[in-house]
């Protein structure tokens, strides 16, 4: 039984630390929906993630009215649409539309799986598709892409990721009008999970059930509040304070997952331990690495501070879940955090450190806006460079990069809502084209060869 | 099926009154009250068997709170399990 602290506790969590479900996703296959034609494909499309997902929005608002817990976005993601599309991918606009207008009808935030897995080779109809993103993301509103460039197992795709460094070029230029955030719906992964339920990298897998129901908790402000009432002690009490929050933000999790994969007649799949910040003041990762003794995100001691928060948080949460998977770690999107805003405006935190930043956490450089004359070439450096990582470390890195068309240096470029604003950060001027340019595969580790 | 209401603001009279002939109103039973008053604030958690209610809890909870809106308290209602979930291992 609880005592009246805990119910207290969990009431100032709600309202004044910022404790909610960050998103109810639900994931539907759509390899049933594969027909002759990409109209009746697209048709059938709509009408499955429409009949799947009916109650999506109305479960999410029972719950978070029964359980007091906000509960913020209702998502759906979806088998990668270039393995629905494979037989007329030049048409694969149409389904993407379709799932967009879905999305609209079901009155939800997002939509991801306008995705393409191209870690060890791009066929032929996955290039045709891989083409169509910027297009599609210009003329949809809620849908989300992603793109597979390597894994562990298998390398890293070069062809791929010199492709998706014009893909980012032209998904901001065709939305220049709006600050580019065509290339804030666009994920370059490395070892991309199949069960993630965050935005903009959320995809189906197709080792996954017909409907599954994954959830993403939050809760940056209860961690950084629970450190605010220790602020003279040790690092090991640090990182067993923040174990214990993360449990408990994790059983929310747990609890409003089951329960939402019971009413929408869904398997539950997974709880997703990120921490994700928003905009909002008080629900920053960043402000926590400060609370930690960093006087500002970005100094030295960031790494260390990022690699002990991130694994206490799954140490906490992964006692609390009988089912935990997604990307599971900080996020450190600089244009949803106002710490890491505040940081860039400042110049205090760069590419490079949030590069070192990624080693330890997930999931990669995020919603960072570079200037619009960045070449393409570069762009597909700084995804080779976080493929790396992910590869080498067996572990998820991505890149979602925003190249600000017409602006540069001291400039910012703003989105409203979870996705924030972000200031234009200064990027390395060395030209990489020619790394870039030679193709071909970075073989996969030594170490990947387990069997 | 239990539900937790707590109540707090600014001490005043009246308060146990107003909520407690609210849950009846709806049809909601209660099985247990803890009250407490930290100077001039009050605060006041109630398990509520709501097995009987003629109300669904989501819209029980809205109600509450914005009764609880009406006499200058924060309220809610929520479903017992959040709290056995986030406190027991």
């Amino acid at each position: 039984m609880f005592s009246n602290n805990d119910v207290l506790e969990t009431i100032a969590m709600v309202e004044k630390e910022h404790l909610d479900i960050r998103t109810i996703t639900m994931g539907i296959s759509l390899l049933p929906c594969i027909r002759d034609s990409a109209e009746e494909t697209a048709r059938k499309v709509y009408d499955l993630v429409c009949k799947k997902a009916e109650n999506i929005v109305k479960t999410a608002r029972d719950l978070s009215g029964e359980y007091g817990i906000p509960i913020v976005n209702k998502r759906v993601s979806v088998t990668p649409v270039s393995l629905i599309t494979a037989a007329f991918p030049e048409k694969s606009p149409l389904v993407g539309k379709a799932l967009d207008n879905a999305a609209k009808t079901l009155g939800i935030d997002f939509l991801g799986g306008y995705s393409a897995l191209v870690h060890k080779s791009t066929a032929d109809y996955e290039r045709i598709f891989i083409q169509t993103i910027p297009e599609v993301l210009a003329e949809t509103e809620r849908l989300c892409a992603s793109v597979n460039v390597g894994s562990t197992k298998s390398g890293i795709n070069m062809e791929a990721v010199k492709l998706l460094g014009e893909v980012f070029k032209r998904a901001a230029e065709l939305t220049k009008d709006k600050d580019g955030i065509g290339a804030a719906k666009l994920v370059a992964f490395c070892n991309a999970v199949e069960d993630n339920p965050f935005m903009a990298g959320a995809f189906h897998g197709v080792g996954e059930a017909d409907a599954v129901v994954n959830v993403g908790v939050s809760g940056p402000g209860v961690v950084k509040h629970a450190l605010e009432q220790i602020p003279n002690a040790d690092l090991t009490e640090v990182a067993e304070q923040i174990k214990r929050t993360a449990f408990k933000i994790t059983r929310a999790g747990q609890l409003v997952a089951k329960e939402a994969a019971k009413r929408l007649n869904a398997q539950f799949g997974i709880v997703d331990l990120s921490l994700a910040p928003t905009p909002a003041i008080g629900d920053s990762v960043a402000q926590i690495l400060e609370e930690m003794g960093i006087e500002t995100v970005g100094g030295h001691g960031t790494t260390a501070a990022l690699a002990l928060l991130n694994d206490a948080v799954k140490k906490g949460g992964v006692m609390a879940s009988s089912r935990v998977g997604g990307l599971s770690g900080a996020f450190i999107p600089v244009s949803e955090d106002i710490g890491m805003i505040k940081a860039a405006q400042k110049g205090a935190i760069t590419l490079d450190k949030l590069e070192a930043m990624t080693c330890v956490c997930s999931v990669g450089l995020d919603m960072i806006a570079i200037p619009g004359d960045t070449p393409a070439t570069t762009i597909s450096a700084m995804i080779a460079d976080e493929a790396a990582i992910g590869m080498i470390n067996n572990k998820t890195t991505a890149v979602r990069i925003i190249p600000a068309v017409g602006k540069g240096v001291g400039e910012e470029v703003s989105f409203g809502g979870l996705l924030g604003r972000a200031p234009i950060m200064p990027v390395h001027n060395c030209d990489s084209s020619k790394l870039i340019l030679r193709g071909g595969n970075i073989p996969a580790p030594i170490h990947s060869f387990k069997n | 099926m239990r539900a937790v209401v707590t109540v707090t603001g600014k001490d005043r009279t009246g308060i146990i009154a107003k909520v407690s002939n609210f849950l009846w109103e709806k049809g909601a039973n209660i099985e247990d009250i803890s009250q407490t008053i930290l100077g001039e604030y009050f605060a006041m958690i109630m398990i509520v068997d709501i097995s009987g209610a003629n109300t669904e809890l989501a819209q029980l909870a809205a109600e509450c709170s914005e009764m609880g809106k009406q006499i200058g308290m924060s309220i809610y209602m929520q479903h017992e399990d959040i709290f056995n979930a986030m406190h027991n291992v």
